[in-house]
């Protein structure tokens, strides 16, 4: 028969950084853990990783190492290059340049394998509409070969799983977004497999279908589940993952821990000022300008947002202490632990969701 | 995991699991299925013997003369053939691929692009053959009833030819369907389709056009089918019914091929 294979032959992986030799530009975010990770013992395995659409560059030779039971997140905002990093992880977008192996295979050449193994769930629910919540999970199955009576075993254990078992014979189209999600990662988990790429999953959930999700995400870690994800949400990269990187206009520009990515990039707390607009002259006093002198030596750094100024310092109860000295008046003043939300800005200027 | 052993190499049996969800939507709606079984009856009943009997009979290329409902009925075959393909093909495939993002999903599994072709285009074949099964089953009543519309021995092959059509035409829907960019676009196909149904020889010999016209209608893929079909039915097979099905299974085949190429073009960005 004459239909195509999945990734077009001989156009992926062919880029300069095929094979084992790393430039040296794309070194610079592997410190520790990554370098002593080879590409067949790495769940994911990454160098140069670029992905072009024509003249646009959604992924700009990326690399990172993923270990097998690790929970990995992506970091950044829309547009960041994220989904298409996961699009390629999943086999379903060529690489354009670079390498990437996924348990040691090469998309181009084992997409079958490598998804055989591998569970996805997407940005947008590409559940089946046409199906109800059962036959979506067992015809699941079926894609993957699993025999009939396998996939409705392993069918019914997972809607348990996801707490979907009295909507099984419902249709797909009234669920709610939380449970559209749940029966999508049922979905995915379907074919037992030894990783989940997650694309932003819950993005447009409610804070209690969030929490539900990340606890079950958090069993399938236990259970030795390697976990993918990207989020904007940095409470969710705080939560779920053990490393992530923080991606930012097709490039990484952070890679560690929660933790040490904070404690790398952004002080222990935050203070956060709120100067009233009315107050003063015409609203003069928020205007960074006016407060510089004021505040010079306070603090390690400042950031203006257009509503507050944060502080970065140690101790943020002194530090306010201090500004009090000074004179200023701020209308509120908060003290809060430093967040990933911090790093982002300190990395790039802006904010995580625009 | 067992049982996969026993069953079909992977390659063959991927393929098939497009059919299964598809039988499964069907098992909500199975009357959607029926509605078109009735409508090549329906020209049947209206054009074969209401029209046929003002007409009377019709002259075969061998010279005999044969009732107006025995030349009808395998033209009217061969378009039923024809239109199940288009059904599935057209709007149904549409709705996977555009709307319901399905296809999307099926390729995060081991299912490649090329199973689901191959899928939608057995399944597209599957649903054709229920009408093809339908129509041959009332000629065969009919038969019985001492109004025989097939007579020939070679009558039997009129299922695996109709199959030829319907292959023929799931192919070239469905890779014209790949390039439809919204519900409007339809009405372009119909625009194909309704002309080759009214003149292709379906309701009166192409003898009537002039030489140039009659090359024409000859190159066009319902013209191949009508012609092949009605050759078994009546008993009048030429060299030409090699052409016909030659035609109609490169054409299911170079679209099968181009179905792949815009597949992966639409869904491997």
């Amino acid at each position: 028969m004459v239909i195509g294979p999945p990734g077009p032959p001989g156009t992926a992986c062919a880029g300069p950084f095929s094979g084992n030799t790393v430039p040296a530009a794309h070194r610079r975010y592997h410190r520790g853990v990554s370098e002593t990770i080879s590409p067949v013992d790495s769940a994911i395995h990454a160098r140069g990783l670029t992905k072009r659409f024509g003249a646009f560059t959604a992924v700009d030779g990326v690399d990172f190492d993923v270990a097998p039971g690790e929970a990995f997140g992506f970091l950044g905002p829309n547009g960041a290059g994220k989904t298409s990093t996961m699009r390629m992880i999943g086999t379903v977008s060529p690489v354009t340049a670079g390498t990437l192996t996924v348990f040691g295979l090469d998309p181009a050449h084992n997409g079958p394998r490598i998804r055989s193994r591998v569970g996805v769930v997407p940005q947008a629910d590409t559940l089946d509409n046409e199906l109800s919540v059962l036959e979506n999970l067992l015809i699941y199955g079926r894609y993957f070969g699993l025999s009939w009576a396998e996939s409705r075993r392993r069918a019914v254990e997972l809607l348990d799983f996801v707490q979907l078992t009295e909507r099984s014979g419902d249709q797909v189209e009234p669920l709610s977004g939380g449970m559209k999600r749940r029966l999508v990662i049922a979905r995915a988990l379907i074919n037992d497999p030894e990783m989940l790429l997650l694309d932003e999953p819950t993005t447009g959930l409610d804070p209690q279908a969030r929490h539900l999700l990340w606890d079950r995400l958090y069993r399938l870690k236990q259970r030795g589940v390697t976990l993918c994800l990207t989020t904007h949400y940095m409470d969710e990269a705080e939560q779920l993952c053990d490393r992530l990187v923080v991606m930012d206009k097709a490039k990484i520009v952070a890679e560690g821990s929660p933790r040490q990515l904070i404690e790398q990039y952004v002080t222990r707390e935050v203070l956060e000022l709120r100067f009233n607009r009315d107050e003063g002259d015409d609203g003069a006093a928020d205007d960074t300008s006016q407060l510089d002198g004021q505040l010079d030596g306070l603090a390690e750094r400042f950031e203006q947002l257009p509503d507050r100024l944060l502080v970065y310092t140690a101790d943020g109860d002194a530090t306010a202490a201090a500004a009090f000295e000074r004179g200023l008046r701020p209308a509120s003043v908060l003290v809060r632990r430093s967040t990933l939300e911090d790093v982002f800005l300190r990395l790039t200027g802006r904010s995580l969701i625009e | 995991m067992l049982a996969l052993r026993f069953s079909l190499p992977q390659a063959v049996a991927r393929p098939t699991r497009m059919v299964e969800r598809n039988t499964m939507v069907y098992r909500h709606s199975f009357m959607v299925i029926f509605s078109g079984f009735f409508e090549p009856l329906f020209y049947l009943f209206s054009m074969g013997f209401g029209v046929g009997a003002l007409v009377g009979s019709v002259a075969l290329t061998d010279g005999r003369s044969v009732p107006y409902a025995v030349f009808v009925a395998p033209a009217l075959l061969a378009s039923s053939a024809m239109n199940g393909a288009i059904y599935e093909t057209s709007n149904n495939f549409f709705y996977k691929l555009k709307y319901a993002k399905l296809y999307d999903a099926v390729i995060s599994t081991p299912m490649s692009l090329g199973d689901v072709a191959r899928g939608e285009i057995l399944w597209a074949l599957l649903r054709g053959s229920l009408y093809v099964v339908g129509f041959l089953a009332v000629i065969a009543v009919l038969g019985l009833g001492g109004l025989g519309l097939i007579s020939s021995p070679l009558g039997i092959l009129a299922f695996p030819a109709a199959m030829v059509v319907g292959f023929g035409f799931a192919g070239a829907g469905m890779a014209a369907t790949t390039f439809v960019r919204k519900w409007q676009d339809f009405d372009f196909l119909q625009l194909a389709i309704m002309p080759m149904f009214l003149f292709s020889g379906t309701f009166y010999p192409i003898t009537a056009y002039p030489p140039a016209l009659q090359v024409f209608v000859e190159c066009t893929p319902l013209y191949r089918g009508v012609h092949l079909i009605r050759a078994l039915t009546t008993g009048t097979p030429d060299v030409w019914i090699a052409a016909d099905v030659i035609y109609l299974i490169a054409m299911g085949l170079i679209g099968l091929w181009i179905v792949g190429k815009r597949l992966h073009r639409l869904l491997l960005a």
